[in-house]
């Protein structure tokens, strides 16, 4: 017999779960086509939304399943963040796959089943949920990534998002086991106190299952060197889906890392610090330099959101309260910004045909002044220049990284911080000081609002009515994370 | 009157939102919104000046309130931010003037930008809190850059990125240091890190970092070499603002926070900042000797007059921050002023070697008069307020170490050579090439811009007490806390616990 508050708990899986079990039935049984489509697509938004207010609803901090499934401040925060995430880029979906005659019912489905792994990966607090939600989440990204079927380039990113996919699933699989090993428990609090005794400093078992636990969230995050996906699963996939793809589940896996470190292996916090200041720096240093080559804007947000990884790890780096709501702080600001760079990429059309090159953009400015002024607030952001969002996303990592003393990190940090710039920058050039390229097609409604809303975020990121609130909401949150 | 300094900051913000709702095809009624603007809140920062109190070191007109998490934001003027402010609503409307013809594509962006940068620079010389105090220090690169790159020269998009590339490296490093203040002092509040003693080592290091920043801004020599390009490529106004006040935010942030708030390390290192300034001075002005291009070449006469800034304010005495100050000051005149004698004549002629000119004196009397008076005002000729901040300084300097001094002052000859060299290849000569002998005199829009700088130009060389009476129980304030600081420096060292 389950009791009524532990549905309570749950309620907002509950409702994503059932709600893509009814959407994935009203899309079969509805005549096919893109009518079905549409409505499925705006079926979801709303269940994602309905989710959304069941999370407001919810207060407290709730352990159900066994220990397995936990649900606090914390997780509220993000999953929220996950929800807005996805609910945004799912309104970009329409006028992209229609033309690409791909509006069809089964995307909305598969974004529910994927945000629900994500919502899992968030509350999971205990290595069998984590994988659960992980895989939930993986698999039904990996068919979206390849759902322009017809297009070998979508069909290649699905491909090679599957296989190294699958390999950093099995990766984190034997180091899970690895630790149960050890430990005798998949459950993260009997593993912090088994992580405790002495004689587990030196534990070589713990410290390889560490390891391999680390590498497998490592890929989904797309940390350096575990990054070697993203540039092509980005540029091959539809717009849309890349656009799901950067912001979202790169929540859900930072989360996962954020639970992992902070609730199951803090007594041996000191290993697991060496590798993440590794990850970030080689991630924040490859960020900026691969960047610089890029021609196509999907290939170098791709570069770009392996930089803002290796900086929002810098606050997990940290290892403190600070830097874990630096994390958050970082996350909320790069989704928000991620969503209106990919929805500026949308609006890249000349007639029916979608464009990706930097140079498509030359001289915008004349053509299309609101767009290319958009667009370039969200590069300054991008870039870290106050007063935008992304400059107090850096400096909410970068101070709990200097209070903990990392002062070579924070400066190989800044310092790829200024050569990021530079990219960035080129864009802000191409728009403003070029000659004009051909114009593009009048924008449509949706993606210009998305790219709006992202916009007046990040300028008024800087009143406390805006950032105040985001600040003390992560806060809060990071001090139900750790005791 | 609470209030009164955010009115002033953020005015600008708000004439810059008012021009965004235009039509873009509305040319002339963004420049008199523009123009409307720059005066009202150039009246609004007299009515500041005005209530000021000169006899009182703390801050005026104090404004705080809470901000983002911790953070409050918190606004003031001291002695030695007041003139600053003044020195920037000032300049604006001249600038937005100087602007009124040369400036005829994507007009409506252009005053925004200008409108936007107005608020970042006065929110600089306000902010008592670090981070504010970075956030408009670094948000005035975006429309500066923008300014290069739309409305620059040939070579705009290399000269705005090196401008904004070497400004963000220098600045960055800072903000690391703010970061480490914070941890240690609790705060960001300036007032209060102002009373905070970091330990010696940690001196050092923040002293480095914001060194990194300031330097680059002033610029200070080897880190100059952003500037001539800068200027070069800039538009008039743009050149205006560049020399006339974001070069005095390296100045302003060494007095806000080098020397008062790292005194130890600032003892420590003046030599080290003694030898790159008279470098500056001798190197730089050596330079500008054998430069082809005008803008070029007041761009390094610049770089030199820094120099003389940087040497006043680390001598650490009364007489040196107060030229140092008014060397700013006069500077910010004075070069802003050769800058727009410049746009007069590039308006006309679209070239700004100096090869091409010749005889001018025969066509623009009246212009040869205002540029005689800023290049003597250059050159620091007694009379002029060149020659007060440069005194000072010198004066300083030679207390404080009589070489410096020696090699500083020949400065003072090399630019009098070649500010006269450059006034008369330009304006002397004989009036040979063709397309010279048709120009025409200042136009009373010119006139109404250079009237008021000639006139400020000698009623502060002859007259300086009007500056130096706002700065000076500031200045004094700043020096004697320098002093107490150095005497139990020595007492500290042995009982510091600092790791």
């Amino acid at each position: 017999m389950i009791d009524s508050s532990v549905l309570y708990v749950v309620l907002p899986e509950l409702i994503v779960a059932l709600g893509a079990i009814a959407l994935l039935m009203i899309g079969v049984f509805s005549s096919n086509g893109e009518a079905a489509g549409r409505m499925v697509t705006w079926l979801a938004i709303a269940v994602l939304l309905a989710a959304g207010i069941a999370i407001f609803n919810q207060s407290g901090a709730a352990t159900v399943f066994g220990g397995a499934f936990v649900s606090d401040g914390f997780t509220r925060f993000l999953k929220i963040v996950i929800l807005v995430g996805a609910a945004l880029t799912l309104l970009m979906t329409f006028d992209n796959f229609s033309r690409a005659k791909i509006l069809l019912f089964e995307y909305p489905v598969l974004v529910l089943l994927a945000t629900l792994g994500m919502l899992m990966m968030v509350s999971a607090n205990d290595l069998i949920a984590l994988y659960l939600g992980l895989e939930l989440q993986s698999l039904a990204l990996y068919v979206v990534a390849a759902f322009k079927r017809d297009d070998v380039r979508s069909s290649e990113a699905g491909l090679k998002y599957f296989v190294l996919g699958a390999l950093s699933s099995g990766m984190l699989l034997y180091g899970a086991s690895i630790l149960y090993g050890v430990t005798g428990s998949t459950s993260y609090a009997t593993i912090a106190s088994a992580a405790r005794l002495p004689e587990m400093a030196t534990n070589v078992g713990l410290t390889f299952g560490l390891v391999f636990v680390l590498v497998g969230i490592a890929f989904k995050i797309a940390a350096v060197p575990f990054h070697m996906w993203t540039p092509d699963v980005y540029q091959g996939a539809p717009t849309p889906v890349t656009a799901f793809f950067a912001g979202a589940p790169k929540i859900a896996a930072m989360a996962l890392l954020l639970r992992f470190t902070q609730a199951a292996v803090p007594a041996v916090a000191s290993q697991w610090q060496q590798i993440i200041i590794f990850l970030s720096i080689a991630s924040m240093a490859l960020g900026a330099f691969a960047a610089i080559g890029q021609n196509n804007i999907k290939r170098l947000l791709a570069y770009s959101s392996i930089g803002h990884v290796g900086f929002a790890l810098l606050g997990l780096a940290a290892n403190s309260p600070e830097g874990t709501s630096g994390v958050l702080i970082y996350l909320a600001i790069y989704v928000a910004m991620t969503v209106g760079a990919f929805a500026c990429v949308l609006c890249m059309r000349r007639g029916d045909h979608y464009v990706e090159n930097i140079s498509d953009l030359a001289g915008l400015a004349r053509t299309d002044l609101t767009f290319a002024t958009i667009l370039a607030i969200l590069m300054f952001s991008f870039a870290g220049i106050p007063p935008l969002a992304g400059f107090w996303a850096k400096w909410y990592v970068f101070l709990p990284a200097i209070k903990a003393g990392l002062y070579p990190l924070s400066v190989i940090g800044v310092i790829s911080s200024v050569i990021g710039a530079y990219y960035y920058l080129r864009i802000v050039k191409v728009m403003f000081f070029d000659e004009p390229a051909e114009a593009f097609s009048p924008r449509e409604g949706r993606p210009s609002v998305v790219m709006g809303l992202s916009a007046v975020f990040t300028v008024a990121f800087v009143l406390p009515l805006v950032g105040g609130e985001l600040v003390d909401a992560a806060t809060a949150a990071a001090s139900a994370l750790v005791h | 009157m609470s209030s009164i300094l955010s009115v002033t900051i953020f005015l600008p913000l708000v004439g810059a939102l008012l021009i965004a709702t235009l039509n873009p095809e509305a040319k002339g009624n963004a420049r008199w919104i523009a123009l409307w603007t720059t005066i009202v809140t150039f009246a609004v920062s007299l009515l500041i000046w005005i209530n000021f109190d000169p006899t009182t070191p703390g801050f005026q007109f104090v404004e705080e309130h809470a901000w983002l998490g911790t953070l409050k934001y918190k606004m003031g003027v001291d002695g030695i931010s007041m003139l600053f402010v003044i020195l920037t609503t000032f300049l604006m409307p001249l600038c937005i003037l100087a602007s009124w013809q040369s400036i005829q594509i994507r007009v409506k962006e252009y005053m925004i930008a200008f409108l936007i940068l107005e608020t970042m620079m006065l929110g600089v010389f306000c902010a008592l809190d670090l981070v504010l105090f970075y956030l408009f220090f670094e948000g005035g690169l975006i429309p500066m850059f923008v300014i290069i790159g739309v409305w620059g020269g040939k070579r705009r998009v290399y000269a705005s990125f090196k401008f904004f590339l070497y400004t963000l490296l220098g600045s960055v490093l800072m903000l690391l240091a703010m970061m480490a203040m914070y941890w240690h002092a609790g705060t960001t509040d300036i007032p209060t890190l102002l009373q905070t003693k970091f330990p010696r080592d940690m001196q050092w290091w923040l002293w480095i970092a914001f060194f990194a920043s300031f330097a680059v801004k002033m610029p200070m020599w080897p880190v100059h070499t952003w500037l001539p390009d800068a200027h070069v490529e800039a538009p008039t106004a743009g050149s205006v603002i560049l020399a006339g006040i974001l070069l005095k935010m390296g100045g302003y942030g060494f007095l806000r926070f080098s020397l008062p708030m790292f005194p130890n390390a600032s003892a420590d290192l003046a030599p080290f900042v003694f030898t790159l300034s008279i470098v500056a001075i001798v190197y730089t002005s050596l330079v500008a000797l054998v430069q082809e291009d005008i803008k070029k070449l007041i761009a390094y006469s610049s770089v030199a007059h820094m120099g003389y800034v940087t040497m006043g304010i680390f001598t650490a005495s009364q007489q040196g921050v107060d030229g140092a100050i008014f060397q700013m000051l006069s500077h910010g005149i004075v070069s802003s002023a050769l800058f727009l004698c410049v746009g007069v004549i590039y308006d006309r002629t679209h070239t700004r070697e100096i090869a091409a000119y010749g005889g001018l004196v025969e066509r623009m009397p009246k212009y040869a008069v205002a540029f005689m008076v800023f290049t003597m005002a250059n050159v620091g000729l007694p009379g002029t307020s060149g020659f007060i901040g440069e005194f000072l300084t010198l004066l300083s300097a030679f207390r404080a170490n009589t070489w410096v001094a020696i090699i500083a002052t020949t400065g003072v000859i090399l630019s009098a050579a070649y500010a006269l060299y450059l006034y008369r290849r330009v304006i002397f000569g004989a009036l040979e090439k063709a397309n010279l002998k048709s120009l025409l005199d200042l136009s009373p829009r010119e006139v109404a811009i250079l009237a008021p700088l000639v006139l400020l130009t000698i009623f502060y060389g002859v007259y300086p007490a009007p500056v130096l009476d706002v700065t000076a129980t500031s200045v004094k304030n700043l020096v004697e806390n320098y002093q107490s600081a150095q005497g139990t420096a020595s007492a500290s060292l042995t009982t510091r616990g600092y790791q």
